[in-house]
């Protein structure tokens, strides 16, 4: 616990230690995805265009459905991608860290020219409005876990039970937005459940010092347990008064939802997708800029130090992991309430899980997990968007892409990836 | 800030542990800018009486008191705020944060909204940092600054508090004499401008040097006050509790062949970092090498590669001759390789285990102590019995499990077993860390005996004084390599800046050209002729 991090780095040389400066995994990593793309795709491209369409009826102007020449587009694409995995090479021989828009830029021209590939030479018109919608949808539990997950994290919890998180979140929104015959209702809710069982993990981790990955497990057994039985029991008998089905409405913002491209896919949501835009940008400007953001950290870096300095680290702890929670739990009323379904057994899938390796990949910012969510989200949506053009490429192959994606981020391929040091360690003075 | 004057009074302060009294009725006077220094062994009691003074502790009986008005802390935030600043011995800073956000943090400026205004922070450190001469980024990011950097900015982040009294844990364990002169000059412009300074250390020299008054403890009390006039002989008696010899007796070393052969050996971390990085050593039969240097520059890794704990990515090591690199611990011992590890409670004894099954962890596996697989108790226990009376083991009984045992004595244990093998190359890492004098001289005279039977030895250690008392030869390590091979009696300023990667010839130019406060220490009383050893036990305390 007290073990004195800082003494490893004597005089730091630039030329030396190695410590501070990129590694190489990043750009072989980069390299190696580019040649993969560049063997797979551009020289197997079927002769003529993919068409695209780009805008949806309301909006104020429209653009046209449109071709592209699909072996040309798929090569430029492929080959921006070359050209950055390239310039991650070039600028970690200078030393220079890449930033996040690196591996978004790389990876979106790859989506790309993936869409432009599979749909070449093929009637059917690829809708991209519709692949972002499906795939933000698709993103929305995933970013709220990961959330969940970043603030947890980063105050020194580990929170496995996100899964349970979004599960109780989801069960308790669709019995009350039942029960008051309102949506918003089982939206207020949602949060709550959340919020209790975070209590209980920090009950047991942050009072009783229990191992926090089995007590978030447990959790997560005991939410998949408990709703279960209560689906079976007491929903299953009347379900017109329990599980009835409530959707909160779209609310098209006025103007903004309008705007050709983005309009529909960012602002014709529901309050749901709102507050996630909210939050987002909430935890990721007070995460790293404010006086609750920077005690925060401190408790999940270094807590002997925090409470050196009079920050009481189990009280931080405790509040911000049923912050945290209460977040996945909000996050959980969009498998029920959000998507307009009525509650069923562990439906939530193990999106928490896969919400835990989003936050890693994300590097434990709130920016970096939802780019990470939403490239699973849209990885996740492909296997509907392949259906619909009629491609013969395995949906179930995409589908493992982003794990892949994330085991070499873990294993360190994308940047130097460092979770809280003081991470799942109870402090104890 | 810092100009604020304050009296620190301690009046009768007790405090108990179960039946364990580690502070006893300890008085002690903090004049307004004095330097005070409270000097007693490992296991005196000072941590716990900064503890109780920085409100971590309550303490049993006694009062504290600032400008004479009784005060009580109920935490670090409530000593803070009433003026008194801790700079601990391991820092407490958060590695991942840039400067102006650690001094910032728990009291930080915030522009509405609960935003941050770093502007203010920043402004801070560097309104604290150019009234005292400080050169401080308040950008840079902690953990890529040296550690004697790292230990200015706690004492910004204390200041940045207005305190008034600053209380320095063990400061100098982490620094090199460089460093450790920089604090010293730190201090006294403190001092002058008016701030308290406790200094809390074992070591006589610093004392000596930066002191304006000394309380000395043992065993929880104070056992007496000092002037830092007082001879250093009387400073350790007073410490000790008895007269104590301020040297190793030893003769000149007589080398062997090589036993020990390192050639061009590189470890690298998890990470791949190169942290032994192509190492070139020789160790010679009846001869004691000393690996000197900063904490983390490599020289544990480069012990732990020897025992076969650590694997190395290049180069070889030799045995008499014989090819280390493929061998495995077992077989390493067995060529008469013996080890003391850096960390003797975690990785020298089990401590669930009773000293005799401790006395025997590497030979169990064989005739005479087990047969076909089962133990021979008797014999343990005669083994045991005699070890014990041979190096002087404190303990009731053999039975006793070896966590019950002190520091000291837990070292004698791992050194009985390490030396019950025939010998050819003992290493010894941070031998007598956390140790009392008593123990140290022990330890000492033991390794000595070693190399007169002619063993080779390596010492490993990070405390100058150790390494200066000891060694016939020291290799000085900085970032994984050698930056030089010199002789046992090398002047310590020169190995200060070899510690921080200097090469031995500019070493010597620039120690001609300017002594630190401690090293000029050396040269003024011509009395001591010895190196003191007591001044050889470091960092760690009561984990």
């Amino acid at each position: 616990m007290s073990l004195a991090t800082p003494v490893t780095e004597n005089a730091p040389a630039p030329d030396d230690a190695g410590r501070l400066r990129p590694t190489w995994r990043g750009p072989i990593a980069y390299a190696v995805i580019a040649l993969v793309a560049l063997l797979a795709m551009p020289l197997r491209t079927p002769d003529g265009s993919t068409r695209f369409r780009l805008s949806t009826e309301t909006d104020f102007a429209q653009i046209p459905t449109f071709e592209v020449p699909a072996a040309p587009t798929v090569w430029v694409l492929v080959l921006l991608a070359v050209a950055l995995a390239a310039l991650a090479a070039w600028w970690t021989r200078q030393g220079r860290r890449t930033g996040l828009w690196l591996p978004v830029v790389f990876g979106v021209a790859l989506l790309l020219a993936f869409l432009t590939f599979v749909g070449a030479g093929r009637s059917a018109v690829i809708p991209l409005t519709s692949v972002a919608t499906g795939t933000l949808f698709l993103a929305t539990p995933l970013i709220f876990g990961a959330l969940s997950g970043v603030v947890c994290e980063r105050v020194g919890i580990v929170n496995i039970a996100i899964e349970g998180q979004l599960l109780a979140g989801a069960f308790i929104a669709a019995v009350v937005g039942s029960l008051t015959a309102s949506a918003y209702m089982g939206l207020v809710a949602a949060p709550v459940a959340g919020a209790l069982v975070g209590m209980l993990l920090v009950f047991f981790a942050v009072r009783y010092h229990v191992n926090q990955i089995i007590v978030g497990v447990v959790l997560n057994v005991l939410v998949v347990g408990l709703t279960s039985f209560l689906f079976s029991t007491v929903l299953a008998e009347d379900p017109g008064t329990w599980n009835q089905r409530q959707a909160l409405p779209v609310l098209p913002i006025p103007v903004l939802s309008q705007i050709p491209v983005i309009g529909p896919i960012l602002f014709r949501q529901t309050l749901l997708v709102y507050l996630m835009y909210v939050i987002v940008v909430a935890l990721q400007v007070y995460l790293f800029r404010s006086r609750w953001g920077l005690r925060l950290r401190a408790v999940g870096e270094h807590p002997k130090a925090a409470d050196t300095v009079g920050i009481d680290v189990n009280r931080t702890r405790v509040r911000n992991t049923i912050l945290g929670s209460a977040i996945a739990g909000l996050g959980g009323a969009f498998f029920t309430v959000a998507s307009g379904l009525a509650f069923g057994k562990e439906m939530t899938g193990g999106r928490g899980f896969i919400a835990l390796a989003a936050m890693i990949l994300g590097r434990w910012s709130p920016k970096g997990a939802v780019a990470a969510a939403l490239l699973f989200g849209f990885a996740d949506n492909l296997r509907t968007v392949l259906g619909t053009i009629g491609s013969s490429v395995p949906p179930q192959l995409l589908l493992m892409t982003p794990y892949i994606v994330t085991i070499l981020a873990v294993a360190g391929f994308a940047g130097r990836v460092r979770a809280p040091a003081a991470e799942g360690i109870p402090y104890v003075k | 800030m810092g100009s604020g004057h304050m009296r620190l009074e301690l009046r009768g302060i007790t405090k108990r542990f179960g039946s364990f009294t580690a502070n006893d009725a300890i008085d002690l006077v903090v004049e307004p800018g004095q330097i005070h220094a409270l000097l007693g062994e490992n296991g005196a009691g000072k941590s716990t009486l900064m503890n109780v003074l920085y409100g971590l502790y309550q303490p049993d009986a006694g009062e504290v008191l600032l400008d004479g008005e009784p005060v009580t802390f109920d935490g670090p935030g409530a000593a803070m705020a009433a003026g008194i600043g801790m700079v601990h011995q391991h820092f407490m800073l958060v590695p991942v944060f840039t400067v102006a956000e650690n001094v910032a943090l728990g009291h930080e400026p915030t522009a509405g909204a609960g935003l941050l205004s770093l502007g203010e922070a920043r402004r801070q450190v560097a309104d604290v940092a150019a009234r005292f001469g400080f050169h401080v980024d308040p950008d840079a990011m902690v953990e890529d600054l040296p550690v004697g950097v790292q230990q200015r900015v706690e004492i910004i982040k204390a200041l940045s508090r207005d305190a008034k009294i600053l209380i320095l844990d063990e400061p100098t364990a982490v620094l090199t004499p460089q460093e450790t002169d920089e604090l010293i000059e730190i201090m006294r412009q403190l001092r002058d401008a008016g701030t308290s300074i406790l200094f809390i250390t074992h070591k006589l020299r610093e004392v000596r040097a930066v002191a304006d008054r000394i309380t000395v403890i043992r065993r929880g009390k104070v056992v007496g006050t000092a002037e830092p006039t007082a001879p250093e002989t009387e400073l350790a008696s007073l410490m000790v509790g008895r007269a104590v010899s301020l040297g190793v007796e030893r003769t000149p070393a007589e080398p062997g062949d090589v036993v020990l052969r390192v050639e061009s050996l590189t470890v690298r971390d998890a990470v791949g970092t190169a942290v032994v990085d192509g190492v070139d050593l020789d160790v010679r039969a009846g001869e004691i090498v000393a690996v000197a240097g900063v904490q983390g520059n490599g020289q544990t890794e480069l012990a732990q590669a020897v025992l076969g704990l650590v694997h190395p990515t290049a180069g070889s090591l030799h045995l008499d001759g014989t090819d280390l690199t493929g061998l495995s611990v077992r077989d390493r011992l067995r060529a008469g390789l013996g080890f003391v590890p850096e960390d003797r409670s975690t990785d020298g004894v089990i401590a669930d285990f009773s000293i005799q099954e401790n006395l025997v962890l590497d030979l169990v596996d064989a005739p005479p102590y087990s047969r076909r697989g089962a133990i021979d108790r008797g014999r343990l226990r005669r083994n045991a019995e005699q070890r014990v009376v041979e190096f002087d083991v404190r303990t009731s009984s053999v039975d006793a499990h070896a966590g019950t045992l002190s520091g000291g004595n837990q070292q004698k244990v791992v050194l009985a077993r390490e030396m019950s093998r025939p010998l050819r190359l003992l290493v010894a890492s941070q031998p007598t860390r956390g140790l009392d004098v008593g123990s140290i001289e022990f330890v000492h005279q033991r390794i000595v005996r070693e190399r007169d039977n002619g063993t080779a030895v390596v010492i490993v250690s990070t405390e100058l004084d150790e390494v200066v008392a000891l060694a016939d030869r020291i290799a000085v390590m900085y970032r994984g390599r050698v930056v030089g091979v010199v002789p046992g009696g090398t002047d310590r300023d020169v190995l200060g800046l070899m510690m921080a990667g200097v090469p031995l010839d500019e070493a010597v130019a620039q120690t001609a050209a300017h002594h630190t406060t401690l090293g000029a220490l050396d040269t003024a009383p011509p009395t001591q002729a010895a190196q003191p050893t007591q001044a050889a036990q470091p960092e760690e305390e009561g984990r």
